[in-house]
């Protein structure tokens, strides 16, 4: 009954799809509705296929086929995300290689929404997807509430993944930073988030534990604040139901604040909360060692979400914002260090008492150093807020140096540490194919963000100089193209920086394969069996 | 409960709280007395700080602030200053005689300051910052002048511009598309294209060239010139010497010939004051080629 009603929904939807197609009025709309017809096409024949074959799931069992394809998705469109930033650094120090046939597609213009969306939305979003289905089931002592709705979850955010990557390409944007997914994008978002927002309510409510552990409450912030944050930020009236141009409803500042209330907590809960989240489950399974204090993580984590919601104007120092949303967004931002580092001091107290395992656990160390990068982006978050710093750095590359050291050292290396402590587990095998290739990796990233983070801190620091640099008479002394060739040693050595990041994100694919691949099968039984009362 | 965890906990450590998730517990530890403490100073130097600027908003408007500050008045403040300094000499600059200015050390040295400042901000996009140009885009460092390199000439064109449809008095010109509007068969333009190659001294037919004197002389020499070196009165480039605006090979002559060129320049005379455009004017004037 429910998979006739799926095939009919299915069949509708690639039908209407194709009929959209006919009459889209752009190229974005044209080639995301063939894609939509084509997923629900091939959704309809697969559930045909597999209709009475089926065997119902164990309800005994976690549900880790999910998790299990999310860590292969991370990791895919972690490398896809990380090789397009490789090659826009490398298009910004040498232009010619926007290259005249691929204007239009492959240009930098093109492809640095799909940098973005790719590392934060598709490398980021299942990243948390797929490890907080992991925590939330461990943690609840029970199997993922909603049945195939988690798989849902999956599928839909990785549609979600291609039809942005193509309109992004062909240049479907409604030119919102982080935002750019156009309205239709924009509602299957929602409608995907709401599942995924449900699977994870269902399965707390039906937990076996008494108490909810704190890497849920940061999870499941994030979950809500997102929710909320994208619906308000991406009101807008379609132009037509069949282009992908649309009218935001909000305009002039109010759009511009809307936008960075939404912006700076897409930091603050999908980057920030979130991997939080993820934080308060690896770091004490892979240190074997208990959470540092429970009541720092009660107070940082209220303090935290309280705190952070305000501080968005802080992206509009100087600009048409009034003066005091702008003081209003800087305190919000200051008052936030200290939540912030309660995060980072539970993540590195932790360890204390296992600090030995800094020599031998190449993974530990891999979440040490991202603890590490944490603290320092949420100190230099909160500097850069005040009004007198950002007044030089506003516009400069230092601000996307800060975004990096929190993306590739915090995010990035976390979920690393969690990619390699799931993956032994999620298949059964007695341990990674190799430390040493792990090794290889933490040293490739470190290094690589390292030269990332200050190679941007002197052409951030330089061009900010250069550009308010006047005279005895108040005229400006660098014209712009000045300081763009100023910063061109700096530019190379940024690019080589991603390029070595890359690099240690690929043999971490490979030691993930091999470790699936090459490593026998552990003997124990059931390992995904969920514990009995 | 999760099945028999691995002992995590050591003698020795703080006490835990009893709560355990798939192994996790949690040390019942307070709060670090440095991290509560800089939390707190942070909260009272937030509320100090709305005080004393621009803070909570209200019905109507919002807090101004017991220091009195505003980014908007900071900056207007700013531009007077400047404004106000440089209003003497800037007074004289527009006063005196275009002629005059390289000879009184005053206004030479404020003029190149500004001039290279107003370069920079608005002309450098397309004649480079250092002022070499780019195809289409004239190089001002040479003596080659499309419309004039005296400082009268310069502080004309750059007062009403080139070709626009802004200044009524902007220059302007317009060279035929011989080839596009069949004014030209396409062997005639093969034959002008050679005869230009000849006058500029490059490798060239010599049949071909002297068919295209007579072609030359015919159509093209009303604005370039009986002998090739152009008009200034019509914008119209010498093509006896080795300066080109577009390119000098056969391939972009035939190209010229056949299409024509149309180069634009901005009227800059709504957007500079006069006191900058001379101060340009005078900047390009003095950067080699001026006349």
């Amino acid at each position: 009954m429910w998979d006739y009603l799926k095939l009919i929904a299915l069949g509708a939807v690639a039908v209407l799809a194709a009929y959209a197609a006919t009459l889209a009025r752009d190229l974005p709309y044209l080639v995301n509705a063939i894609e939509v017809a084509l997923v629900a096409g091939v959704a309809f024949v697969w559930i045909l296929f597999a209709m009475g074959k089926r065997t119902p799931a164990p309800a005994n069992e976690y549900m880790d086929g999910v998790v299990r394809a999310g860590v292969i998705a991370t990791a895919g469109w972690g490398i896809v995300g990380f090789l397009v930033g490789a090659t826009i650094a490398f298009q910004l120090a040498f232009p010619s290689l926007n290259y005249e046939w691929a204007q239009g597609i492959l240009n930098f213009g093109r492809l640095r929404p799909l940098h973005t969306s790719a590392v934060i939305f598709a490398f980021g979003g299942n990243a948390l997807i797929m490890s907080s289905f992991y925590i939330v089931q461990r943690t609840c002592a029970t199997r993922l509430w909603g049945g195939n709705l988690g798989w849902f979850v999956f599928w839909g955010w990785q549609v979600m993944i291609l039809l942005a990557a193509s309109s992004y390409v062909l240049g479907g944007t409604q030119g919102k930073e982080y935002a750019e997914t156009v309205w239709y994008i924009d509602i299957w978002i929602a409608v995907v988030w709401v599942a995924y927002l449900v699977v994870y309510m269902g399965t707390l409510l039906k937990r076996k534990e008494p108490h909810i552990y704190v890497a849920n409450w940061f999870i499941l912030s994030m979950i809500i604040t997102i929710a909320m944050l994208h619906i308000v930020n991406n009101l807008a009236v379609p132009v037509s139901f069949f282009g992908s141009v649309s009218v935001q409803l909000m305009g002039g500042v109010q759009d511009a604040m809307t936008q960075w209330w939404y912006g700076h907590n897409a930091v603050g809960f999908f980057l920030t909360a979130g991997f939080l989240g993820m934080m308060y489950y690896f770091v004490p399974k892979q240190a074997e060692r208990p959470i540092y204090s429970y009541k720092l993580s009660i107070v940082h984590f209220w303090a935290l979400i309280f705190l952070y919601i305000w501080a968005g104007p802080h992206h509009l120092h100087y600009t048409a914002l009034p003066d005091w949303a702008s003081t209003l967004g800087m305190v919000f931002s200051i008052m936030l260090w200290m939540p912030s580092w309660g995060g980072m001091i539970n993540g590195l107290m932790t360890l204390s008492g296992a600090w030995d395992k800094l020599r031998t656990d190449p993974v530990i160390r891999m979440m040490v150093v991202s603890v590490g990068f944490y603290g320092m982006s949420t100190f230099e978050g909160p500097m850069m807020s005040i009004k007198a710093v950002n007044s030089l750095s506003h516009y400069t590359d230092w601000t996307i140096g800060h975004v990096h050291s929190g993306a590739l050292g915090w995010n990035g290396m976390i979920t690393f540490g969690a990619l390699y402590f799931l993956t032994p587990k999620l298949w059964a095998r007695e341990r990674l194919y190799s430390l040493t290739l792990v090794s290889w990796h933490f040293w490739l990233a470190t290094i690589g963000i390292v030269l990332y983070a200050s190679s941007m801190w002197v052409t951030g620091i330089m061009e900010g100089l250069m550009w308010r640099e006047v005279d005895a008479n108040g005229f400006l002394v660098n014209a712009f193209s000045d300081t763009v060739a100023a910063k061109f040693p700096m530019y190379v050595v940024r690019a080589t920086g991603g390029t070595l990041f890359l690099t240690g994100a690929l043999i971490m694919c490979y030691n993930l394969w091999a470790t699936v691949a090459k490593q026998p099968r552990k003997a124990a039984a059931a390992v995904n069996a969920v514990p009995a009362e | 409960m999760s099945k028999a965890p691995a002992k995590t906990t050591k003698p020795g450590d703080a006490e835990v709280t009893g709560h355990e998730w798939d192994g996790i517990k949690e040390f019942n530890n307070p709060l670090p007395r440095w991290w509560l403490w800089t939390f707190y100073v942070t909260i009272v130097w937030a509320i100090g700080y709305t005080i004393a600027y621009p803070a909570w908003p209200l019905l109507k408007g919002a807090t101004p602030g017991i220091l009195g500050a505003s980014t908007r008045a900071d900056v207007a403040a700013d531009i007077k200053r400047f404004a106000d300094a440089n209003a003497p000499i800037e007074a004289r600059l527009v006063a005196a005689d275009l002629t005059e200015i390289a000879g009184d050390p005053a206004l030479a040295s404020y003029a190149a300051n500004a001039g290279k400042a107003v370069f920079a901000t608005w002309c450098a996009q397309c004649h480079g910052a250092g002022a070499g140009g780019n195809v289409g885009y004239p190089n001002l460092l040479d003596n080659d002048w499309l419309w004039g390199g005296d400082i009268e000439a310069i502080h004309t064109t750059i007062t009403h511009g080139i070709r626009n449809t802004e200044s009524a008095d902007a220059r302007y010109s317009e060279m035929p598309k011989f080839g596009a509007d069949g004014l030209l068969e396409a062997p005639q333009i093969g034959e002008v294209v050679h005869y230009v190659l000849q006058l500029s001294g490059q490798a060239h037919d010599a049949a071909k060239a002297e068919a295209g004197a007579v072609v030359f002389a015919d159509n093209c020499a009303a604005c370039h010139a009986d002998d090739g070196t152009g008009n200034r009165d019509l914008g119209a480039p010498n093509l006896t010497d080795a300066i080109w605006l577009y390119g000098g090979s056969e391939a972009t002559l035939t190209e010229t010939v056949t299409n024509a060129r149309f180069g634009v320049m901005p009227n800059w005379s709504t957007r500079l004051s006069e006191a900058e455009i001379r101060s340009v004017a005078a900047y390009v004037h003095g950067l080699g080629g001026g006349e």
